[in-house]
C-alpha cells in the first residue's frame, strides 16, 4: 500500500449522475477522494469533470434544469441528504474557478467577505488575523501587503487567483475545488500556483480539474481521467502517466484523442 | 392650357416631382450598370501584375460614382426648376441633357488610374458627417436661443435677483409696471417646487424600481421575467397626459379626502399628487436600467460568492449590488432629470401657485409649469414677463444637462471595468 491510498477518504461517491435538463453530462461515477492530498481530474472538454466537480460543493444547485443523483458522502456523510444546508456545505468545501473572479472590492474586503458573512471573527483583530494568515498562505501577502486597500481587480492575473484562493482559505475549508485555474494564467502565474498547491495539500483535500496534462502529472497524487461523461480510469498519477490500463486513457495521454 | 394627364385629368405640373424623381432614380440605375459593365471591360484589359498600373477601383465604384454624380446633378436640377417654376417638359429636358452630360463625363473617368473608389468612400463619409452634424447644430441652436432671450430677459432683471429672489408673480410685474418688478422675478420657489415634486418623485420611483430590479434579475424565474419586464416598460410608453389626469382626477382627490378624514385639509393639487405619480412614471427607467447594470455583473462574480457559502440575499447585497453600484446611480440620475424635466403631469396635478414650501401637501409650482404658463395663449415677446420663460428654460436645460454628463461618466466609468 502507497503512501496516498493510506491517507483518509474524503468523499466516497456511488454511482453519481448529473444531467443538465434531462441530458446526462455524468454517467453513474463511483470514486473515493484521498484527503490531504491532490486529486486531479483529466479528459477531453465537455467530459463531465468540470460537472462532476461541481458536485462537491452542490454548486449546480445554482444552474437551473441540473439534476444530481447518487450517493455522495463526505466524511460519511450525504452532502446531498434532505436537510442538509448547502450554504453550510459551501463553507467547508471552496472553490477556485477557472477565471479569477476577485470582487469589485479592496484586496482586504475580498479575503474578509467570506469570515464575514460567516462571523468566524470576534474582533477586527480577530479579522486582520484571518486576512494575514489566509493570504500568507496564498503565497501573497509580500505582494500586497501595503495596498489592501487596493482593489482586488486592480491585480495581475496570477496574483488576483491566489486572492481567490486566499479568499477561500480565510473560511477555513476542508476541501478546495480548483476548475482549472491555471488555464487563464502565464507559465511564471502557474508555476508560483502549483508551488502553491503543493503546498496547500498538506492541510487541505484538493480536487483540481485541468487541461494541461503536465500540471497534473507535476501535482496530483492521483489522476482521474473522464470521457464521455464516464469516469475510464482512476489511479495513482505515476500509473496513469507511465502505464495506463486502460487504451482510452493512453490514446488520450499520448495526444491521439480529445 | 397646359396638357393635362389622361388619367386623372391633372396638370403636368401637379405630378411631376414625383415623376421627376422616377425619372432621375431611372437614370440612376442606368448610368451604374453602365458604367460597371464599362468598368469591368476595362478592367479586364489592364494589367494586373504591376500594383501602380493596375486597374485602381473595383467596377462597382465606377457604376456608384457614374450614378451618384448623375442623380446628384439631375436632383439639383429638378429642385432648381421647381422653384424657378419652369414648365414640366423644360425641366425634363434640362435633366435629361445635363445627366447625359454628366454621364458622358464619367464615361471619361473609367480607367485604371481614376480612383473611383477614393471619391465614393469619401461621399459616404462626408454623408455621414452631414447627418450629425445636423443633430449637433441643432442642438447649438436650441442653446443659443435660449440663450439670447435669457439675455435679453437679463437686461431687464439682474441675474442674481433672478437665481435668489424668493418671491415669483411675473403677472403682478406685468400690471404694475415699475414697482416691485425685479422682486417678483425671483426663481427659487419655482426652483424649490420643482425640487420638491422631484424628491416625491424619487423616493416612491428608486426603492421600488431597485427592488423590481433585484427581483427580476437576481430570484424571477426567466418565464416571470419574460411576463413582469415589458409588464412595467409599459408604464414608460403611457403618454404623460394621460398621468396627469390619473393625478388630478384620482390620486389627488384621494389624498385630499384621506387627509380630510384625519381632520386636514390638502388641496387636490399638491405636490405629493404630481410627485407620487410622476414617480410611478419613472419606476421603469430605474428598474429597466438598473435590471441592466445588475444583469452585466459578470456571472463568476456571483459564483465566487457562493462557492464561499453565501446565501443569495448576502450575495445581492455585497458583491452584485455594489459591482452594479455605478450603474445604478446612473440610472437614478437620468431618471431625475426625466422628473426634473417632466411638464404634463405637473401642469394638471401640482397646481400654480409659486408657494416657497417644503411641505409637499400644498401646491407648488414648477419651472416647466411656469413655462407652459408665460407662453401659452396671447403673448408678445418683448415683455419681461415672456422673456423670464427663457431664463427659466436655460436654467433648468443647464441643470438636466448636468445630470445627464455626470450620469453618463458614471455609467461609462462602470462599464470600462467589466468589458
Amino acid at each position: 500500500m502507497t503512501e496516498n491510498t493510506s491517507k483518509n477518504i474524503k468523499f466516497t461517491c456511488r454511482d453519481v449522475r448529473v444531467s443538465y435538463s434531462g441530458k446526462e453530462a455524468v454517467k453513474g461515477i463511483d470514486i473515493e477522494i484521498a484527503d490531504r492530498s491532490v486529486t486531479a481530474f483529466i479528459g477531453p472538454s465537455g467530459c463531465g469533470k468540470s460537472s462532476f466537480l461541481r458536485v462537491f460543493n452542490r454548486m449546480n444547485d445554482t444552474i437551473p434544469g441540473c439534476a444530481v443523483t447518487g450517493d455522495i458522502r463526505m466524511d460519511g456523510e450525504d452532502i446531498y441528504a434532505p436537510g442538509l444546508d448547502p450554504v453550510l456545505l459551501r463553507a467547508r468545501v471552496g472553490m477556485v474557478f477557472q477565471k479569477p473572479n476577485p470582487f469589485p472590492k479592496s484586496i482586504y474586503d475580498n479575503v474578509a467577505y467570506g469570515p464575514r458573512i460567516h462571523g468566524l471573527a470576534e474582533s477586527k483583530a480577530d479579522l486582520d488575523e484571518i486576512v494575514h494568515n489566509s493570504l500568507k498562505r496564498a503565497g501573497l501577502w509580500d505582494e500586497v501587503k501595503d495596498r489592501l486597500k487596493d482593489s482586488g481587480t486592480g491585480l495581475s492575473g496570477g496574483q488576483q487567483q491566489r486572492l481567490v484562493i486566499a479568499r477561500a482559505i480565510a473560511v477555513s475549508p476542508e476541501v478546495i475545488l480548483m476548475d482549472e485555474p491555471a488555464s487563464a494564467l502565464d507559465p511564471i502565474a502557474t508555476a508560483k500556483l502549483e508551488v502553491l498547491i503543493e503546498e496547500l495539500k498538506e492541510k487541505f483535500c484538493i480536487v483540481i480539474v485541468t487541461h494541461s496534462m503536465a500540471q497534473a502529472a507535476r501535482i496530483s497524487q492521483k489522476t482521474a481521467f473522464f470521457h464521455m461523461g464516464d469516469l475510464v480510469e482512476y489511479d495513482e498519477t505515476d500509473q496513469i502517466f507511465t502505464n495506463p490500463a486502460e487504451l482510452r486513457t493512453q490514446d488520450y495521454i499520448m495526444g491521439r484523442t480529445g | 392650357m397646359p396638357p393635362r394627364s389622361l388619367l386623372t385629368g391633372r396638370t403636368f405640373m401637379e405630378f411631376s416631382i414625383p415623376a421627376y424623381c422616377a425619372l432621375i432614380a431611372a437614370m440612376g440605375v442606368l448610368a451604374y450598370m453602365s458604367a460597371k459593365r464599362r468598368a469591368m471591360h476595362v478592367a479586364a484589359g489592364t494589367v494586373t501584375n504591376e500594383i501602380s498600373r493596375s486597374f485602381h477601383s473595383r467596377p462597382n465604384f465606377h457604376g456608384v460614382f457614374a450614378a451618384g454624380l448623375v442623380t446628384l446633378l439631375a436632383f439639383g436640377v429638378m429642385i432648381g426648376g421647381v422653384i424657378a417654376g419652369l414648365p414640366g417638359w423644360l425641366v425634363i429636358a434640362l435633366i435629361v441633357v445635363l445627366a447625359g452630360l454628366a454621364f458622358a463625363y464619367t464615361r471619361t473617368t473609367i480607367r485604371a488610374n481614376f480612383k473611383a473608389r477614393n471619391v465614393v468612400e469619401f461621399a459616404i463619409k462626408s454623408g455621414l458627417v452631414i447627418c450629425s452634424t445636423i443633430a449637433v447644430l441643432t442642438t447649438i441652436g436650441i442653446v443659443l436661443s435660449l440663450l439670447f432671450e435669457s439675455l435679453r430677459f437679463f437686461k431687464d432683471v439682474p441675474v442674481l435677483d433672478f437665481l435668489t429672489g424668493l418671491q415669483w408673480s411675473p403677472q403682478t410685474a406685468l400690471r404694475e409696471d415699475q414697482a416691485g418688478q425685479s422682486g417678483a422675478f425671483g426663481a427659487v420657489p419655482v426652483f424649490a417646487g420643482t425640487f420638491l415634486v422631484m424628491l416625491v418623485a424619487i423616493s416612491i420611483a428608486a426603492p421600488t424600481g431597485l427592488m423590481i430590479a433585484m427581483y427580476l434579475s437576481e430570484y424571477a424565474s426567466k418565464r416571470t421575467r419574460s411576463i413582469v419586464k415589458p409588464a412595467i416598460e409599459i408604464l414608460a410608453g403611457v403618454p404623460t397626459v394621460v398621468y396627469g389626469y390619473f393625478a388630478l382626477l384620482t390620486v389627488g382627490p384621494t389624498i385630499r379626502s384621506f387627509a380630510e378624514s384625519l381632520g386636514a385639509s390638502v388641496p387636490t393639487q399638491s405636490a405629493i399628487a404630481a410627485g407620487s405619480v410622476m414617480g410611478v412614471m419613472i419606476i421603469p427607467f430605474i428598474s429597466s436600467l438598473s435590471d441592466d447594470v445588475i444583469n452585466a455583473v459578470p456571472q463568476s462574480l456571483r459564483d465566487g460568492s457562493y462557492a464561499l457559502g453565501a446565501t443569495r440575499s448576502e450575495t445581492m447585497i455585497k458583491v452584485v449590488f455594489g459591482g452594479a453600484l455605478p450603474g445604478i446611480i446612473g440610472a437614478l440620475l437620468l431618471a431625475v432629470s426625466r422628473a426634473i424635466g417632466e411638464t404634463m403631469i405637473v401642469v394638471m396635478a401640482a397646481g400654480r401657485a409659486a408657494n416657497l414650501t417644503a411641505n409637499p401637501f400644498e401646491a407648488v409650482t414648477t419651472v416647466t409649469v411656469q413655462i407652459v404658463a408665460l407662453l401659452t395663449g396671447d403673448t408678445e415677446f418683448d415683455t419681461a414677463k415672456t422673456l423670464s420663460a427663457f431664463a427659466l428654460g436655460l436654467v433648468l436645460f443647464v441643470i438636466t444637462l448636468i445630470l445627464n454628463v455626470i450620469a453618463l461618466i458614471i455609467v461609462r466609468r462602470y462599464r470600462e471595468r467589466y468589458d
